[in-house]
C-alpha cells in the first residue's frame, strides 16, 4: 500500500537509547562488560508500588500491579554486586558516564543543566530490582542538522540500563541481572521526523554523533529504539525497543497501515450502526459443553486442565476481526494482544477465523446459535481457568469499545519483523521522586569549557583519517563506520598482516550478503573477526573460507573460529606439507616446468586447488609454487 | 509559614521574597535563561547557589543562582488531598494481633509532586497499602514513639515493654513491634528479660530497603511477622527478616540470640551461634526447633525496669587502664567487655579491673568473635582474669549481655545477685551446645 505520509500527517519522535562502553557501571564499580562469569546466584523477589500521596491510579502501575508476578533474578558475582541486587545504597554517579553525555550533548548543540539530580522512575515489571529505573537530566534542548532539516532535541538523558528478560510464564518472569545499571544515553527528539525514511536518517545520524564520544558499546543489544508515532486522527502510539536501525522504516510503515486500519474499521462500525451499549451489554456465555467431544486439541487441553471455554458476542463486528491490511495486522490480533498482556491466556479463538484450529463448522454453528447471533456479528472464544478466561473477555470487550472511537494510545513493543504487539497502557505523567541516596553532581561552567576544547574528531574526520591512511574508497571507509566495524577493521590490520583491501570486503561485502541470506550476522562479535584474520594472516586457514566460517559462527555465537574449523572439516594446511606437496607436483612435472615455467605453475596450481581450496589463500599458494617453479629453472 | 526546607543564605531570602514555597510553581530567569517548574526543597548536603526544580516531565535539575536572578510565583500547592483506598473486607474468626510502631516506616505514601515521603501511622492506612494483612490478622496499629533506632535508650525499651503488657492484658493474641533495624537486636533482647515466657508472641519487624520503594522488604517480613504474632504456637520475643536475598523465606531469629551483621542487606539478621527458631515460607510457618515457650505457659514474668549505670567495653590493643578508671569513676556498676578469642584482655588491664570488681562493680566477659563460646580457663590470662573475679558469659552475646546487665542492674543491687542472675539462662541467651559451621564450597 503506497501511502502519502503528508497527507496521513505522520509525526515521529525518536527516543535513541545507547549503552556507553565506560569501565563501571553508572552507581557501582561492576564491570559494564564481564569477560567470565563467577558463582552463579538465582534469588526472587516481589514488587509492590508504594502508594502515590494522592490516591491516583496510573493506567501502566495498575498493569503491572494487576498482572503482580514473581520475578526471579540471574546472575553472577562477577557481573553484579549488592547494588544491582538492590542489597547497598548505588555509589556516586559514574563521573565518566557523564562525561561521555556532556560531550554527546556539546555535539547536540544541547545545554547541559547546572546540576544533575538523580530521579526513581517507577517501573515495577522487575525489570530494576529496585521497582524504579535511575534517570536524570543531563542537556535540555539542542538540534542536529541531517538532510539539510533542523531537528530539535529535547532532552538528553542518562539512565542505568535494565535487566534483560530471559523468560516468563505463568505468573513468573525470569531476568539477567548483568546487563542492569549499564549506562544508558537516551536522546529523545522533538516529533517532527515525517516519513519513516526521514525517522531513519535521523537515528542513524544521532548514532553516528553518539559513536563519535568513542565511548558507547557496539553490536547486539546495544542500541534501543523507541518510537513515538502518530497520525492525524489516529493516536500517540509508543514504540518500544527497537533493535535495528535498518528496522524503523518498516515499524513505522507498518504503524501508519495499522491505524488507518483502525480507522477504516471505525468509519465500518459506524456504518453499521454498533453502539457502546450494546457491546456493553452482552453477557459472557459458558459454552464448554459445544466442545464435550471436540476435535480441537488446544480447546480439548485445556478443558482436560479444567478449563472453561467463555464467549462474549461482538454485535456486528463480523467480518471485521479477519480484515487484514498487512500481515499480522487485523482487529483480531488487536483483540489477542491485549487478552494475553492482561490475563495471560492462550487459547483465544473468534468466529471470523473459524471453521479453524480443529474446531468444525458443526460447532460453529453451535455457537452462533448458543450466542443468539449470525455471521453479521463476531463472537470471541477464549478457552482457559475461568478467571483469567473472563478477564480476558472483559479487555477485550473494552478493546472492541475502543475500536468504535479509532486509535487507542497505547505502549507497543516491535517485533523483529516489524510489526509491533500490545505492551501496556500508556503511562500517565510519569512517577518519578528524587534519589535521596545520591547527591545532587554540579556541572562547573570551567569543566564544560574543557570538554568543549577538546572534543572528539566527528565521524567525518574519522572517515577522512581512514581513507588516507589506508588508501582505500571513501564509500568503503563510510560503509566500515556505518556498520560500527571501523574501530574493529583498524584493530585488525595492527595486529595481522592481511591486507587492507581483503579485510574491509570481508567486514563488509561478505557480512552483507550473509545478512541477505538470512544469516544472524549480528550475532558475529569483534572476536571472531580477529580471530579468523589471525588465522588467515598465519596461513592456517584462507580467506575465502570466510563465508563459511562466519555463517557457521552466526549459527554457534558462543563458539570461536578455531571450532568452526574444526567442525566444517576445514583442514588446515602446515607449511611442511604444502611445500612437500608441492615439491612432489614438480617432479611429476619436470619437464613442463623446464620448458613452460607458466604453464607448470598452472598446472600445479590447478592440481593444488582441487584439494586445498577454501583452506589455505590462493594468492598465498601461487606465490609458494611461483618461487619453487622458478626455483628449479634457474 | 515558609519551610523553604535546604535553602540558606541569599537564595533562602530571593525566594522569600517572591513569596514561594516548596511545592509552588514558579519561574524563574537566570541571566535571560527562563525555567518554569515546581520549587523543590534542596538536599542538606549539597553546595549552596541552586535552586531544584521539577520540570513538566518529571525530572529534577538544578539551576545555578548567579546574575541576574528573578523568581515568580505561577500557582501555589494545592494540598495533596489523599482518598485512602476502602479497608479490605472484615474477615472473622481471625486472630487480633497489633502492630506497634517505634520508628522506622514500615509503610509510607509518596508525594510525587515533591517527592516527600510520609510514613502511614493507622491500621486503616497499612491494610490499605498491604491488604494481604487483613486474610492473616484482625489488625489494630499504633504509634509509641518515632525515633531513630540509634536514638534508643533503656527508658525507651521499658516503654515499649510496658505498652506491650498493656496489649497482653487486653487479650491481644500476637504483638508486632515496628522497629528501625540498627538497634533491633538490642531492643528483642531487652523485651526477651522484660516479658519472660509471655503469653503469646511479640515480634520485632523492620526493612532493610525503606518502604517508600517498590522493592521494600517491609511488607513481606510485616506479613511474616503478623502471622507468627497471632498464629504461631510458640510464644517468644523473636526477630522476623529475611533469610536471604530473596523475599521468599523469612527467618524467626530468638530476641536474645540474633544479631545485625550486614550494614545493608535484606538478610541482615543472623542468629548467632544457633540456628533461627522458625521460618515463614508461602505463608506458612515452619518451625526449626524444640525448646520454645509455648502459648500460654502462665508463667509470664513482667519486669520493665533497665538501669542506665551498665557499659559495653570493646577491648582493643593498646587500651589504656585510665579509660575503665574513667568511667567507673562516672559512677557505672557493671561492665561486660567484648574481651579478644577466648575472653581475655591485656595482662596491664588486670589491676584496674581487680580494683572495681572489689569496689561492688560487676564484669562480665564475653567475646568479640561472633561465634563460638568463651573459656577462660585454657590460657593463664584468662585464669587470672578469673581469679580476680571476672564472670565469664559463655557464648551469650555481648549486645545481649549488656542488656541484660542493664536489666539485672535495675533488679537488684546486690553484686552476687546479679552474677547470679547473669549466669541463669533465662531467655535463651546461653546456649549448652555449640553448633558446627555450614560447609562451604570452594
Ligand atoms: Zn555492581
Amino acid at each position: 500500500m503506497m501511502v502519502d505520509y503528508k497527507e496521513v500527517g505522520l509525526r515521529v519522535g525518536l527516543e535513541v537509547h545507547r549503552q556507553l562502553d565506560t569501565k563501571c557501571k553508572l552507581f557501582c564499580s561492576c564491570p559494564t562488560e564481564s569477560k567470565d562469569f563467577g558463582r552463579e546466584i538465582v534469588f526472587t523477589r516481589w514488587l509492590r508500588e508504594a502508594q502515590s500521596e494522592l490516591g491516583e491510579v496510573d493506567p501502566a502501575a495498575l498493569f503491572e500491579a494487576k498482572k503482580r508476578r514473581k520475578i526471579v533474578y540471574h546472575t553472577d558475582d562477577k557481573s553484579t554486586c549488592l547494588v544491582e541486587m538492590d542489597e547497598e545504597p548505588p555509589h556516586d554517579l559514574n563521573p565518566e558516564a557523564i562525561e561521555v553525555a556532556l560531550t554527546a550533548a556539546i555535539l547536540m548543540n544541547s545545554n547541559p543543566v547546572d546540576e544533575i539530580h538523580v530521579m526513581r522512575k517507577i517501573v515495577i515489571d522487575g525489570s530494576n530490582t529496585t521497582g524504579f529505573q535511575r534517570t536524570c537530566i543531563i542537556a535540555i534542548g539542542g538540534w542536529i542538522e541531517t538532510l539539510g532539516k533542523k531537528i530539535p532535541i529535547q532532552t538528553i538523558c542518562l539512565e542505568e540500563d535494565a535487566a534483560r528478560i530471559i523468560e516468563q510464564k505463568k505468573g513468573e518472569i525470569h531476568y539477567d541481572l548483568r546487563r542492569l545499571g549499564v549506562p544508558l544515553i537516551e536522546i529523545s527528539t522533538a516529533p517532527v521526523i515525517e516519513s519513516p525514511r526521514e525517522a531513519y536518517e535521523v537515528a542513524k545520524y544521532i548514532g553516528r554523533l553518539l559513536r563519535a564520544t568513542g565511548k558507547v558499546k557496539r553490536g547486539l543489544g546495544t542500541v534501543r529504539q523507541d518510537l513515538n508515532v502518530s497520525i492525524k486522527d489516529g493516536a500517540l502510539i509508543e514504540i518500544k525497543g527497537v533493535q535495528e536501525l535498518d528496522l524503523i522504516p518498516r515499524v513505522i510503515e507498518l504503524e501508519v497501515v495499522r491505524q488507518l486500519h483502525l480507522l477504516k474499521i471505525k468509519d465500518e462500525l459506524m456504518k453499521r450502526g454498533v453502539s457502546e451499549e450494546e457491546i456493553r451489554s452482552q453477557p459472557i456465555v459458558d459454552l464448554t459443553e459445544i466442545f464435550a467431544d471436540t476435535n480441537s486439541k488446544i480447546v480439548k487441553k485445556k478443558i482436560v486442565e479444567g478449563g472453561r471455554v467463555l464467549a462474549l458476542k461482538l454485535p456486528k463486528f463480523g467480518g471485521l476481526l479477519g480484515l487484514e491490511a498487512a500481515p499480522k495486522i487485523r482487529l483480531g490480533a488487536e483483540f489477542a494482544g491485549r487478552a494475553r498482556a492482561w490475563a495471560e491466556v492462550e487459547g483465544i479463538f473468534h468466529t471470523d477465523e473459524l471453521p479453524g484450529y480443529g474446531i468444525t463448522s458443526q460447532e460453529v454453528s453451535e455457537i452462533f446459535k448458543k450466542m443468539n447471533s449470525s455471521s453479521i456479528d463476531a463472537v470471541v472464544l477464549v478457552v482457559d481457568e475461568e478467571d483469567r478466561a473472563r478477564e480476558a473477555l472483559e479487555r477485550i470487550r473494552e478493546r472492541a469499545i475502543e475500536a468504535l472511537y479509532g486509535v487507542p494510545s497505547e505502549t507497543r513493543a516491535a517485533r523483529p519483523d516489524g510489526t509491533t504487539i500490545y505492551m501496556r497502557p500508556r503511562p500517565g505523567a510519569a512517577r518519578m521522586y528524587p534519589e535521596t541516596d545520591i547527591p545532587p553532581y554540579p556541572v562547573k561552567p570551567d569543566y564544560l569549557e574543557r570538554l568543549k576544547k577538546n572534543l572528539p574528531p566527528t565521524l567525518d574526520e574519522v572517515a577522512e583519517r581512514l581513507v588516507e591512511k589506508y588508501g582505500l574508497s571513501k564509500q568503503v571507509i563510510n560503509e566500515l563506520i556505518d556498520m560500527e566495524r571501523a574501530e574493529l577493521f583498524e584493530k585488525i590490520i595492527q595486529e595481522t598482516n592481511v591486507q587492507s583491501t581483503v579485510v574491509a570486503s570481508i567486514l563488509t561485502e561478505h557480512v552483507k550478503s550473509l545478512k541477505r541470506d538470512g544469516v544472524r550476522v549480528e550475532e558475529l562479535r569483534d572476536e571472531h573477526f580477529l580471530e579468523f584474520f589471525k588465522l588467515v594472516s598465519e596461513g592456517r586457514v584462507a580467506k575465502e573460507a570466510a563465508p563459511d566460517i562466519l555463517r557457521w559462527v552466526s549459527e554457534n555465537p558462543n563458539r570461536n573460529v578455531s571450532e568452526a574449523i574444526e567442525a566444517l572439516g576445514i583442514r588446515t594446511v602446515s607449511l611442511d606439507e604444502l611445500e612437500d606437496k608441492v615439491n612432489r607436483l614438480i617432479e611429476l612435472n619436470k619437464e613442463v616446468v623446464q620448458k613452460n615455467p607458466g604453464k607448470a605453475i598452472s598446472i600445479i596450481m590447478g592440481e593444488l586447488m582441487k584439494e586445498y581450496r577454501g583452506k589455505i589463500d590462493g594468492a598465498k599458494l601461487h606465490s609458494i609454487v611461483s618461487s619453487k617453479v622458478y626455483g628449479q629453472t634457474n | 509559614m515558609s519551610s523553604l526546607e535546604g535553602y540558606r543564605g541569599e537564595i533562602r531570602e530571593l525566594l522569600e521574597l517572591a513569596g514561594v514555597d516548596i511545592g509552588d510553581e514558579i519561574e524563574l530567569i537566570v541571566n535571560g535563561e527562563r525555567y518554569r517548574g515546581i520549587l523543590i526543597s534542596r538536599y542538606e548536603l549539597a553546595e549552596p547557589g541552586y535552586i531544584v526544580i521539577k520540570l513538566s516531565n518529571g525530572y529534577n535539575i538544578g539551576i545555578r543562582v548567579k546574575g541576574r536572578v528573578e523568581v515568580k510565583k505561577l500557582s501555589g500547592v494545592g494540598k495533596p488531598i489523599f482518598k485512602p483506598p476502602a479497608r479490605p473486607r472484615h474477615i472473622t474468626g481471625l486472630p487480633k494481633v497489633v502492630v506497634i510502631g517505634t520508628g522506622g516506616t514500615i509503610a509510607s505514601r509518596i508525594d510525587y509532586r515533591t517527592g516527600g515521603v510520609r510514613p502511614v501511622l493507622t491500621a486503616d492506612d497499612l491494610l490499605s497499602i498491604i491488604p494481604e494483612l487483613s486474610t492473616i490478622a484482625d489488625l489494630d496499629a499504633t504509634i509509641l514513639f518515632s525515633v531513630f533506632s540509634e536514638d534508643m535508650t533503656p527508658t525507651d525499651w521499658s516503654s515499649i515493654a510496658i505498652k506491650v503488657d498493656e496489649y497482653i492484658k487486653k487479650g491481644v493474641e500476637g504483638v508486632v513491634i515496628a522497629h528501625g533495624t540498627d538497634t533491633m537486636g538490642y531492643s528483642a533482647a531487652a523485651l526477651s528479660f522484660a516479658l519472660q515466657k509471655p503469653p503469646i508472641p511479640l515480634v520485632f519487624v523492620g526493612a532493610q530497603r525503606s518502604s517508600d520503594r517498590p522493592s521494600s522488604d517491609s511488607a513481606i517480613n510485616l506479613m511474616a511477622a503478623v502471622k507468627v504474632a497471632g498464629h504461631a504456637p510458640f510464644a517468644e520475643v523473636c526477630v522476623a527478616m529475611h533469610y536471604w536475598h530473596s523475599d521468599d523465606v523469612i527467618a524467626i531469629h530468638r530476641g536474645t540470640r540474633v544479631r545485625k551483621q550486614h550494614t545493608s542487606s535484606r538478610d541482615a539478621f543472623k542468629s548467632i551461634n544457633c540456628e533461627p527458631i522458625a521460618f515463614y515460607r508461602d505463608g506458612e510457618i515452619q518451625i526449626n526447633r524444640g525448646d520454645l515457650n509455648p502459648r500460654g505457659s502462665g508463667e509470664y514474668i513482667f519486669n520493665p525496669k533497665f538501669s542506665d549505670k551498665a557499659m559495653l567495653l570493646k577491648f582493643y590493643p593498646g587500651m589504656s587502664p585510665d579509660i575503665i578508671e574513667a568511667i567507673w569513676s562516672r559512677g557505672y556498676r557493671g561492665f561486660i567487655i567484648e574481651g579478644t578469642g577466648l575472653g581475655h584482655v591485656a595482662r596491664k588491664l588486670i589491676p584496674i579491673l581487680e580494683k572495681i570488681i572489689k569496689d561492688g562493680v560487676f564484669v562480665g566477659m564475653t567475646s568479640q568473635c561472633y561465634y563460638g563460646r568463651i573459656n577462660m580457663r585454657v590460657y593463664s590470662t584468662g585464669r587470672d582474669l578469673l581469679k580476680i573475679g571476672v564472670t565469664p558469659l559463655d557464648d551469650m552475646l555481648p549486645e545481649t549481655a549488656y542488656v541484660k546487665l542493664s536489666w539485672a542492674l535495675a533488679q537488684s543491687t546486690d553484686v552476687d545477685e546479679v552474677r547470679r542472675m547473669m549466669l541463669t539462662n533465662m531467655a535463651g541467651e546461653i546456649g549448652e551446645r555449640s553448633r558446627p559451621s555450614e560447609a562451604k564450597t570452594i
